[in-house]
């Protein structure tokens, strides 16, 4: 007789019914019939939500003062681009916010599935793959870039780690500038096809709507994977090696192969974005790829708050958002609020003459360390880590009930 | 009689651990046998911490080895030197080749190609290396390389432990700490979690239920939903045995599982392990340096004192063995 089976048939005579029965109504409430584990509700919300949101957003710029900021298609290939940093957002999410290991070279994974696709299609390589053959291809060979990096960092922790991602991230765009043979230099590659769809034809340049829907339904299905990846077996593993590797080891769990997919998993979301972004630009080059873009997913991820899906993907637009609209319309707002220039001694302050746009990393900055002083687990933030940053109230939680007990 | 004919479950012969000079573990052997508590006792700085590591994997022995269910799972490495030649011989293998089918004048676009091939063999090889799935180690063991089971390959084989300073999923709840420890035993691929298959779903009610039987049977009804933290510093210890038993163990390892308590929640633990012992039929190597929580539970004693294994046998030859004595109080205590 197995040690397992003797619980379960000791148990059995006891509770087991009522157990499983008290489980289930806490865990599947009657108000969703399927059940939160039985079911699918996540993909569907997901879908739902995106769809919703996908819908709206176009609309939404129809009104003022949006609207007095430019035409609907501006904004709509604004949104498509704020896709592509989504996208990142979300794949960053999985190896910073799940697997809790510090990654400063994502853009990396993303300059691979543009060149990728920068190979698959156009008239450099001479090939001409479409594109929707081309994002599973392009995610692919992320993935194994992401092994590639994840195998040998992999009794790397913390600081260390960040340190070689970052390496790792500068190391790319620099191999794509010098293997001229392979990558055209400093050019880049130009003249990438666009992708097409029966129906639609050619996704031309000029009209941003089919990037738009497209990269929205790359999102929603990208996030509804996610969600179930994070809700499974493997999310778990994710959570347990970020708590304590060593004790997540001693549970069974193979924290190599674990670490593994977590790289290899953020790397190919990234290389989806890659080739979307590729496809939509036209032409990749070695400077569009640089420790910025790195820089930028992860405060994305770390304002939207580190952890959640949907608070990730909304940091990330609305990180986009402030970056390309907020701080031109500011431009344009104090330029025209007629703010007087202030002389105080030598320094002189005219407002009406910055640039805000020059200064947008000055104001990330500013932004992260704000966040860190007040709401350090981001805009909106996953249930555990908000618990995790408020150690201070949790004690409290905690001596309650060692009182009760 | 029958149960010294038959074979322990866990057998560790003439173990050695040097930390560079120091001598933790020196030439200790011992067994645990089939359905009885064993004690390794010592005074502090014994050596049993360290001893409980290599059993569990987490360190190779300088010298002597551990098998588990009479497999060899734990020593120190053999034949070291063969398997980075397994890494670079499928690469070097095309690379020659290539070399020789260059010398015949094959086409410079050919030549190329097989070069990338050998790349991606040798990171296809050393990925694998690193992963070390099952076949991977048992080609290992054909070719005659040995190397130490790692914690988690432990942990598959059946051993299942807890810590002596708690290490808990402290962020996770109390479910989702036990469910933790039932990776192992779960089938589903991450492809089975993408598509949400019958089978994963099934799976996934399945162990939450089964999770919930066993923080019932320690003790942690209703607490499922609580964070491991929050948690009282008993019910830490207990989830922590929980958690060890979800990954449905042979032999459950236990370090010092009633430091810090009191003497009451100290006597609930011990019914607790009399009971895993009794109803589950599950073997437990204990470690411990209390002596009273000790002789009243153990089949078999083993004590340690400066690494070496000083006095073995049932709690009453071992309580009344002079050099026991010695090591605890001193010498003039005898």
């Amino acid at each position: 007789m197995s040690p397992r089976k003797s619980v379960t048939s000791r148990t059995k005579d006891s509770s087991v019914g009522r157990a499983s029965g008290r489980f289930r109504d806490r865990l599947l409430p009657a108000t969703t019939a399927t059940g939160r584990y039985l079911g699918a509700h996540q993909s569907f919300s997901v879908l739902i939500g995106m769809a919703v949101v996908t819908a709206i957003l176009p609309l939404v710029v129809l009104i003022p003062p949006l609207s007095g900021f430019g035409g609907q298609n501006a904004f709509v290939d604004g949104f498509a681009s704020a896709g592509v940093f989504v996208l990142l957002a979300v794949g960053l999410n999985v190896v910073v916010g799940l697997a809790g290991l510090l990654d400063l070279g994502y853009a990396a994974f993303f300059a691979i599935g543009a060149y990728t696709y920068a190979y698959g299609a156009s008239p450099f390589s001479g090939l001409d793959v479409p594109f929707w053959p081309m994002l599973l291809v392009g995610a692919a060979v992320a993935a194994v870039f992401g092994l590639l990096l994840g195998a040998p960092t992999l009794r790397l922790r913390g600081d260390y780690l960040a340190i070689v991602t970052l390496g790792f991230g500068e190391i790319v765009p620099v191999v794509f500038l010098n293997a001229d043979k392979y990558t055209n230099g400093t050019n880049g590659i130009s003249a990438l096809y666009q992708p097409a769809l029966p129906g639609i034809g050619d996704f031309g340049f000029i009209n941003p709507w089919p990037y738009y829907v497209t990269v929205a339904a790359i999102i929603a299905v990208a996030m509804m994977l996610l969600y179930r990846l994070e809700d499974s077996r493997l999310g778990r593993a994710w959570m347990a090696v970020r708590e304590d590797e060593l004790a997540a080891a001693s549970m069974g769990i193979n924290t190599v192969t674990t670490k593994l997919l977590a790289f290899a998993i953020g790397a190919s979301t990234s290389g989806l974005a890659g080739v979307f972004y590729a496809s939509k630009l036209g032409l990749v080059s070695p400077s569009q790829f640089g420790f910025t873009i790195s820089f930028t997913v992860l405060a994305m991820v770390v304002l939207g708050g580190m952890g959640n899906i949907w608070g990730v993907a909304i940091g990330a637009f609305a990180v986009y958002e402030i970056q390309s609209q907020g701080l031109k319309q500011l431009n344009n707002f104090v330029a025209s609020s007629g703010i007087p220039p202030i002389h105080l001694g030598f320094v002189n302050v005219d407002l009406s003459a910055v640039n805000f746009l020059d200064y947008q990393f000055l104001l990330y900055g500013l932004a992260l360390v704000g966040m860190m002083l007040l709401r350090p687990e981001g805009l909106f933030p996953s249930r555990r880590r908000k618990e995790e940053l408020h150690d201070a109230d949790d004690a409290g939680a905690a001596n309650q009930e060692l009182v009760e007990a | 009689m029958s149960e010294q004919l038959a074979p322990p479950v866990l057998r560790a012969v003439s173990l050695t651990k040097a930390f560079g000079g120091l001598v933790a573990v020196k030439d200790v052997d011992f067994e645990v046998k089939a359905g009885s508590i064993t004690s390794l006792i010592g005074p502090n700085g014994a050596g049993k911490t360290t001893l409980f590591n290599v059993v569990a994997g987490l360190s190779d022995p300088t010298e002597g080895y551990v098998e588990f269910l009479g497999q060899k799972m734990v020593a120190s490495p053999e034949r070291g030197w063969l398997e980075p030649i397994l890494w670079v011989l499928p690469a070097g293998l095309v690379w020659l080749l290539t070399y020789a089918l260059g010398l015949v004048g094959v086409p410079t676009a050919g030549i190329e190609v097989l070069i990338l091939v050998g790349l991606g063999l040798l990171i296809a090889t050393l990925i694998t290396a690193v992963i070390r799935p099952a076949w991977y180690t048992k080609m290992l063991v054909a070719l005659g390389v040995f190397k130490s089971a790692r914690p988690n390959d432990m942990v598959q084989a059946g051993i299942g432990r807890t810590f002596q300073n708690i290490r808990l999923f402290a962020n996770m709840t109390a479910l989702e700490n036990v469910l933790v420890g039932m990776h192992g035993k779960l089938k589903a691929s991450p492809l089975d979690a993408v598509l949400r298959t019958p089978k994963q779903r099934r799976e996934e009610v399945a162990s939450r239920d089964e999770a919930v039987r066993l923080l019932e049977y320690v003790g942690l009804r209703n607490r499922e939903n609580a964070l491991a933290r929050n948690l009282p510093y008993g019910d830490q210890r207990r989830l922590e045995v929980a958690r060890a038993l979800a990954t449905k163990p042979k032999l459950l390892l236990l370090d010092e599982p009633t430091a810090g308590m009191n003497p009451s929640e100290t006597a609930t633990m011990m019914k607790l392990f009399s009971r895993i012992r009794t109803e589950l039929a599950l073997p437990i190597l204990l470690i411990e340096h209390d002596m009273r929580v000790v002789m009243g539970i153990s089949d078999s004693v083993t004590v340690l004192d400066h690494g070496e294994k000083i006095s073995e046998g049932t709690p009453d030859q071992v309580r009344a063995d002079t050099r026991v004595i010695e090591a605890y109080l001193g010498k003039g205590a005898v």
